[in-house]
């Protein structure tokens, strides 16, 4: 059973382009997506992200990492929040994808597999490790 | 009309499913533009098919009709999609494209009946597209109710598993309409050829009509029954999928998946059924084993055996999820919540020692009580030796076996033999597992049960 994660991204100008529309109806908007998704059957998991402004970037491209506050510098993209679909292929992801109440330019929905399983070598011990863990973290 | 518009256009292609094994990861190229565009189609399908044929259903009163006119408007969009892009609403598309059909349809029999001329006059209303290429969002609003769009899926479930059809029919029928899988992945998900499946379609639709199904939720007092028969029929897609020898065809569909998946979609449509939430815990529970459940080379790993690090943490929250919601109805539980419980049972257990059998062994009683088979009763005798000892639940399985109600099963004699085992008879625990094995239909497992055997 794949699951893909539609991963939200956007530019400033998009971002900003959302924000102009009222929040209720944003809100109703995307409450009526996740209901088809629910509906469907195929909707797993699924979190938004507060403003990036109240974030910080830590940078690794140089010898010790480097502390910036805010998505502000080279940034050209947001990832602003994501849902977990359990479906059959790729193509449904794509499909349910096309149909998020999202506008504006620079505006983007990324359909990512999420590893399975069956994407690791079983003998690890940190492979196992994790498997345990996820039973306490009831995590995707 | 129908059947030759299905032959024509969605025959197997060789080109598309020439793609080479492994499954549909990043990168595979699956064969083209043309199977890529097609499986967009599929995947439409997928999620409009039971709103489609629900509202056509709906809309023309005729569940055979709606059908028919749906698989035309599907085979169109295999040709039309790929050639002129997805539209932009495909839903529409689809809706605006069966309705012209059933008009059609309706055009053609009021030759011979003046009351499908009316039915065509009336339901032709606003239909001036008709024969033209399907238009944009005007006309589908003439079908899409959104307040009636739940109550014709859900009736749409209940036609696809209706008693009158057979176990085979209310399967295939249930896949193609709710589940929105094409005859072809049908056909594939069975391993029978196509026309089997289509033959198998239009056979159910046949026995419908003639038996006068009305396209509609049951009434109150046929509802337990009618729920019972949609539930069974969700439950042996999941068998069908649990069982199937498994993933040496990347283009068979996973039917265990779809079973759940039309569970949730029950589940939302029938929130006030316990039995409902309880057959999707019993679903999700059970498939979170699936990860451990084969060993290396294919072979079956018992649940004692299992490897339970590999279980799927996230279907066993979604599975207990939905069992609280069954024991929070407050009416008890049925056959399927009573599994799913047992099911939590070992999904919670570190290890086969730490398991509560103890309650499970309660759990079995009170599942013999509400769904009396010497299966349950078997399964109990073993829980009874988990929790008290092999000695008491030999007098359980001794029982069985005056009954001969499992004669020619080779269960009944692989679990006397462990029992035996494990009472030190030796000789007497060789003779049922030597049975056993010979009554044992699975080559795979009749080795186990011989090896068993041979080491005593």
């Amino acid at each position: 059973m794949p699951k893909y994660m539609l991963i939200m991204r956007g530019t400033d100008e998009g971002q900003a382009a959302f924000e102009e529309i009222d929040f209720t109806e944003v809100i109703a908007a995307m409450g009526r997506y996740n209901e088809s998704m629910m509906d469907a059957g195929v909707l797993v998991a699924g979190e938004g992200l507060a403003d990036a402004s109240e974030g910080s970037v830590v940078d690794f491209s140089n010898e010790s990492p480097v502390v910036t506050d805010g998505p502000y510098g080279e940034t050209k993209e947001l990832f602003n929040g994501f849902w977990i679909l359990d479906v059959a292929s790729k193509e449904e992801a794509v499909e349910w994808a096309k149909r998020a109440p999202l506008s504006g330019p620079g505006t983007k929905l990324e359909v990512r597999r999420v590893n399975g399983v069956e994407d690791f070598p079983q003998d690890n011990e940190w492979v196992q490790k994790e498997a345990e863990w996820r039973k306490q973290l009831g995590t995707e | 009309m129908a059947q030759a518009a299905r032959h024509r256009v969605i025959v197997p292609d060789g080109g598309a499913s020439s793609g080479g094994p492994g499954r549909s990861g990043p990168g595979t190229d699956e064969g083209g533009a043309a199977a890529s565009a097609r499986r967009a189609v599929e995947a439409v399908w997928r999620i409009e098919s039971a709103r489609v044929v629900g509202a056509l259903a709906r809309y023309t009163g005729d569940f055979a009709l709606a059908e028919d006119v749906a698989s035309e408007a599907l085979a169109e969009a295999l040709v039309a999609w790929p050639r002129d892009g997805v539209p932009r609403d495909p839903t529409a598309w689809l809706l605006t494209t069966g309705r012209r059909r059933a008009i059609d349809a309706f055009r053609r029999r009021a030759g011979r009946d003046e009351r499908y001329a009316a039915l065509a006059r009336d339901l032709g209303e606003g239909g001036a597209h008709a024969g033209a290429a399907p238009a944009g969002r005007d006309e589908p609003d003439l079908l899409w109710d959104p307040d009636r769009i739940d109550d014709d899926r859900l009736a749409l479930v209940f036609v696809a598993c209706h008693p009158v059809l057979s176990k085979e029919a209310r399967v295939a029928l249930t896949l193609r309409v709710v589940a929105g899988l094409t005859s072809e992945q049908v056909a594939r998900a069975f391993l029978v050829p196509v026309p089997t499946i289509q033959a198998r379609i239009t056979r159910a639709k046949k026995t419908l009509a003639a038996a006068r199904v009305p396209f509609e939720v049951p009434p109150a007092e046929e509802r337990g029954e009618r729920l019972a028969s949609v539930l069974n029929v969700l439950y042996l897609i999941f068998t069908e999928g649990s069982t199937a020898s498994g993933g040496d065809d990347w283009m068979r569909p996973d039917l265990a998946h779809e079973a759940i998946r039309l569970a949730r979609v029950l589940v939302r449509l029938a929130p006030g059924e316990p039995e409902v939430h309880g057959l999707l815990a019993l679903l999700e529970l059970t498939a979170a084993r699936f990860p451990a459940r084969t060993g290396p080379d294919g072979e079956p790993v018992l649940l004692a055996d299992q490897d339970r690090r590999r279980w799927d943490a996230s279907a066993i929250r979604r599975g207990r999820a939905a069992l609280s919601r069954a024991v929070a109805a407050g009416r008890g539980l049925g056959p399927y919540g009573l599994q799913a419980a047992i099911a939590e049972q070992h999904a919670v257990a570190p290890s086969v020692e730490a398991t509560d059998w103890e309650r499970i062994v309660l759990l079995y009683e009170a599942l013999g009580r509400v769904a009396p088979s010497p299966v349950v009763e078997l399964n109990r005798a073993v829980a009874v030796s988990m929790a008290s000892g092999p000695a008491s639940a030999l007098e359980i399985v001794d029982t069985l076996v005056a009954t001969d109600v499992l004669r020619g099963s080779y269960l009944l004699p692989s679990v006397r033999g462990e029992l035996l085992t494990r009472l030190g008879r030796r000789d007497e625990a060789r003779g049922e597992l030597e049975l056993a094995a010979r009554l044992c239909g699975n080559r795979r497992e009749r080795s186990v049960l011989e090896r068993k055997a041979a080491s005593l």
